[in-house]
């Protein structure tokens, strides 16, 4: 029970840091992706809010491991081969709010970068990434042994 | 203010790695207070952009490479949070 009084708890604080973000997402506007994109609550409405239904490409590694010892700091990355590769985005299916983190890439830049996430559980990591205009996306799972939300 | 980042970036062939570990708390929730935007520039173009949320770690990690840098040329990461702190720090490729 303790997990749905943390998702409890972290839904109402995100509600609240999106209203206090109201004026900043407008001037911050300039990225790929609203900054709302990053509050919501389910995988599918974080891929819509990336653009629709990736299609599945070998051409894309996802970077995480098998097992995570700590949650709290998972190192997460993502490549692509793809062509005129532009857009990475970074999404932990099981976390309340998928959407970890998006990276635009201009020409000259390689596609290919990583972070270190936060899991609340164990769970699929996808990266999604826009080559040519389309979406493209691949997943790896992870097992969390001791979850990293509390934060 | 915020502590500065730790910021390298070495030249390998064409390639310029930049690894940047950057100091905040990236706290979620009822408290929150995390990076939301941060931009890397190579000679005052930008490299790459990338937006944040809470579920990126605290003291936030990101490596990426880029090309068509030289060794002494100036590396510069930015980033703001949600509280509208931000903060600059300027590293010359290794």
């Amino acid at each position: 029970m303790k997990a749905t009084r943390r998702q409890a708890i972290k839904t109402t604080g995100a509600m609240a840091t999106l209203v206090s973000l109201g004026l900043v997402t407008q001037s911050q506007a300039q990225a790929a992706v609203d900054r709302a994109s990053f509050d919501v609550k389910t995988m599918a409405d974080a891929l819509k809010a990336i653009g629709g239904t990736p299609a599945t490409s070998d051409q894309i590694s996802v970077v995480s491991p098998d097992i995570a010892e700590n949650g709290a700091v998972v190192p997460v990355g993502a490549s692509s081969k793809l062509a005129d590769t532009t857009e990475i985005y970074l999404l932990v299916e099981k976390n309340p709010t998928p959407l970890a983190a998006g990276f635009v890439l201009p020409a000259g830049t390689v596609a290919d970068v990583q972070t270190r996430l936060k899991m609340g559980q164990s769970t699929n990591v996808i990266a999604v990434v826009k080559a040519g205009g389309k979406l493209y996306s691949a997943s790896k799972e992870t097992k969390v042994t001791l979850g990293g939300c509390g934060g | 203010m915020a502590d500065p980042m730790r910021i390298r970036a070495a030249l390998a062939g064409d390639t310029t790695t930049v690894r940047v570990l950057m100091s905040h708390p990236m706290t979620t929730g009822k408290d929150a207070h995390f990076i939301t935007d941060l931009e890397a520039t190579h000679n005052g173009k930008t490299v790459l952009k990338g937006m944040f949320s809470g579920a990126v770690s605290q003291n936030p990690f990101l490596s990426f490479q880029f090309k068509g840098a030289a060794k002494g040329d100036k590396v510069s990461v930015k980033w703001v949070d949600n509280k509208g702190d931000t903060r600059t720090d300027e590293v010359a490729i290794a």
